[in-house]
C-alpha cells in the first residue's frame, strides 16, 4: 500500500492515479465570506482557492467553526461570497450548471412524508426528471428509490415515517435523497457524525460503493480523520478561524478500500500527520 | 381500543349526566318552564317543531359555511402573504392584531348599513371573525418553518413557490387545522348573532322571535341545534386533521403496524 507523506503542505495539484478531465466541477477563485459588518463582522472563510476537477472525491477537516460547512454553504447557493468567485461545473454557482446533491449532519427528513415520499422529493424538483415526475411518479421513477433503498439495506421501510426509524437509518435515507437525482456534484456535510462507531463504518462501505459506481464529484466536510482517510482520495485540512486552507494531499490508497486498512500502521501513520497539523492550528 | 371505548363510555355518560341532572333539579326546585325548561321538554319542543326549523337550520348552516369558506379562502391568502416574508410579517402584524381585537358584534351594524339585512350580512360576519385566527395561525407556521427543512429544497434549486407548495404549507397544516377548528365555531357565532339582529330566516332569528313570544323551550331548541351542528362541524374537522397531520400528533392509527 502506499500513502501519500501528509506532510509538508503542497501547492501542486495532486497526481492521483485517476483519469484526468479537463473540466473543474468545482473551483473557489479567491472566494471568502463575512458575517456582519461593521464591528460585529465575523470571517467565517478567509479568501481561499481550490479546484475539485469532476469524479474526484475531497475530504475537508479542520477544527470546529473554520469554515468548511461554509464552503459547503457558498458551492450550494445557500449562501453568498462576500468577494472572490464560487464556481459550479465553470459557471457561478447560482446558474446552477451541474445538479447538486446535499446531505445535511442532521438528516432533516421532512416529517409529513414517507422514507420512499422523502428519498423522491429530488425527482419532484430537479430537471430533466421534474418534468416526467407526475407520469412516473408510480413507476420508474418509485422503482429506482426503492433499488437505492434496497442499495443500503432500507427496502423494508419505505413506506414508514421518518420518526419511526433510528438515526443510522434516517443518515441511510439522507444519503439516498442526496443521491436519487445522480447528481454530478455530491456535498456531504458531516452525514455520520451522530452515528456510533460500528454504524459509521457500514456506512462508509456504502458510500464508497455507491461512489465508485457512479463517479460523482464528492465534497466531504468531517471531522473525522479516519473517515476522510477512509473515503476520499485527496484532504485537505482548514485551520482555525478565520479558515484557510492549509494543506492539500492526495491519499494514493487505490479503491475500493477494505475497512480493516483503517487499523493498517500506514494509515494510522497518515491519520496520525494530519491530527498533528490539525492540533497545531488548533492554538 | 379497549381504552379508547371506556373514554368514549365516560364521556357519553358526562353528557347524559349532565342533562339527566338538569331534569332532576329542575324538577325537584320546581323551576317555572318561563325560566328554564326541562331538557324533556325541550327535546318534545324540538321533535314536534323540526318541520318548521329544518329551513331555518339549512339557512344556517348556508351563512355559516359559506363565510367559514370565504374566511378561510381569504385567511389563507392573507396567511401566506404575510408568513413567507419578514418584511410583511413585522409591518402587517400590527395592524392585523389591532383588527382581530375588534370585538365582531361591532361590524354587524356596519354591513347592516351596507347590505341591508338577511343573508349577505350573515356571510359576511361569519366570515370576518374566522379570517384572523386563520391568518396569524398560518403566518406563524410559515415563519416558524425550520430553515434546514427548506435549504434541503434550496440546495436542489427549487423555487421560492415550491419550497412554499413542499415545505411550507405542509409544515403549516398542524397550526392550519388548530385555527380550523376555532374558526368554525366562531363562524356559527358570527352568522348567528347577524341573525339575531338583523335577519327573518335563521336559527338566530327564530331564537329572537321565540324569546320575545316567551316560547322559552323553543329558545333552548334553538341552542341545542346550534350546538350540535358546532360539534359536528368541530368532529368533521377533526378527523379531517387526524388524516392530514397524523405525522405531527404520532397518533395510534401511524404507529408500525
Amino acid at each position: 500500500m502506499n500513502i501519500a507523506a501528509p506532510l509538508p503542505p503542497t501547492q501542486s495539484p495532486p497526481e492521483a492515479p485517476r483519469t484526468v478531465r479537463a473540466r473543474n466541477a468545482l473551483e473557489l477563485q479567491n472566494a471568502s465570506v463575512v458575517f456582519g459588518s461593521g464591528d460585529m463582522a465575523v470571517t467565517a472563510l478567509a479568501p481561499t482557492n481550490l479546484k475539485l476537477p469532476d469524479g474526484d472525491f475531497l475530504a475537508l477537516v479542520g477544527p470546529s467553526g473554520c469554515g468548511k460547512s461554509t464552503i459547503l454553504r457558498l458551492v450550494s447557493n445557500l449562501i453568498k461570497p462576500s468577494d472572490g468567485v464560487v464556481l459550479v461545473g465553470g459557471r457561478e454557482a447560482s446558474a446552477k450548471q451541474l445538479r447538486i446533491g446535499m446531505a445535511f449532519q442532521n438528516p432533516t427528513m421532512l416529517p409529513w412524508l414517507t422514507i420512499e415520499q422523502n428519498v423522491m422529493m429530488p425527482l419532484k424538483i430537479v430537471q430533466p426528471f421534474k418534468a416526467r415526475f407526475r407520469a412516473e411518479r408510480k413507476g420508474e421513477f418509485r422503482d429506482r428509490v426503492h433499488q437505492l433503498l434496497g442499495q443500503v439495506g432500507l427496502s423494508d421501510f419505505a413506506g414508514h415515517y421518518p420518526w419511526q426509524l433510528s438515526g443510522g437509518m434516517l443518515q441511510r435515507s439522507n444519503l439516498c435523497r442526496a443521491l436519487i437525482h445522480e447528481p454530478d456534484l455530491l456535498l456531504l456535510d458531516e452525514p455520520f457524525g451522530a452515528l456510533d462507531q460500528f454504524t459509521r463504518e457500514e456506512l462508509w462501505q456504502i458510500l464508497q460503493d455507491l461512489y465508485l459506481e457512479r463517479k460523482p464529484t464528492v465534497l466531504l466536510v468531517t471531522h473525522d480523520l479516519r473517515e476522510a482517510g477512509f473515503l476520499a482520495n485527496r484532504i485537505c485540512v482548514m485551520s482555525a478561524r478565520p479558515g484557510r486552507i492549509i494543506s492539500d494531499e492526495t491519499v494514493n490508497i487505490p479503491q475500493p478500500r477494505d475497512i480493516d486498512m483503517i487499523y493498517s500502521p500506514e494509515f494510522v501513520e497518515m491519520t496520525q500527520g494530519l491530527r498533528e497539523l490539525i492540533a497545531q492550528v488548533r492554538k | 381500543m379497549t381504552e379508547k371505548n371506556r373514554i368514549r363510555m365516560m364521556s357519553f355518560s358526562l353528557i347524559f349526566g349532565f342533562f339527566l341532572m338538569w331534569e332532576v333539579l329542575c324538577v325537584l326546585l320546581n323551576v317555572s318552564d318561563l325560566v328554564l325548561p326541562r331538557p324533556s321538554e325541550i327535546m318534545v319542543t324540538l321533535w314536534v317543531k323540526f318541520p318548521i326549523l329544518l329551513p331555518h337550520i339549512l339557512q344556517t348552516l348556508y351563512s355559516t359555511l359559506t363565510g367559514f369558506v370565504l374566511g378561510v379562502a381569504i385567511g389563507v391568502a392573507l396567511g401566506v402573504i404575510v408568513g413567507t416574508s419578514k418584511v410583511a410579517y413585522a409591518v402587517a402584524y400590527p395592524l392585523l392584531v389591532g383588527f382581530s381585537s375588534i370585538p365582531k358584534v361591532a361590524v354587524v351594524p356596519i354591513f347592516v348599513l351596507w347590505f341591508g339585512s338577511g343573508t349577505t350580512p350573515a356571510i359576511l360576519t361569519a366570515m370576518v371573525i374566522c379570517v384572523f385566527p386563520i391568518v396569524v395561525n398560518i403566518a406563524t407556521g410559515l415563519a416558524a418553518t425550520e430553515p434546514d427543512l427548506e435549504d434541503v429544497l434550496k440546495t436542489l434549486g427549487a423555487s421560492k413557490s415550491e419550497i412554499l407548495w413542499n415545505v411550507g404549507l405542509p409544515r403549516t397544516m398542524p397550526y392550519f387545522f388548530a385555527a380550523l377548528k376555532v374558526a368554525i365555531t366562531l363562524s356559527f357565532v358570527g352568522a348567528v348573532l347577524s341573525e339575531t339582529v338583523a335577519s327573518n330566516r335563521g336559527i338566530g332569528n327564530v331564537m329572537m322571535t321565540a324569546s320575545s313570544n316567551f316560547q322559552v323551550s323553543l329558545v333552548f331548541a334553538g341552542l341545542i341545534i346550534l350546538a350540535l351542528l358546532g360539534v359536528a362541524l368541530y368532529a368533521l374537522f377533526s378527523v379531517l386533521e387526524r388524516r392530514v397531520t397524523g405525522w405531527a400528533t404520532r397518533g395510534n392509527d401511524f404507529s408500525i403496524t
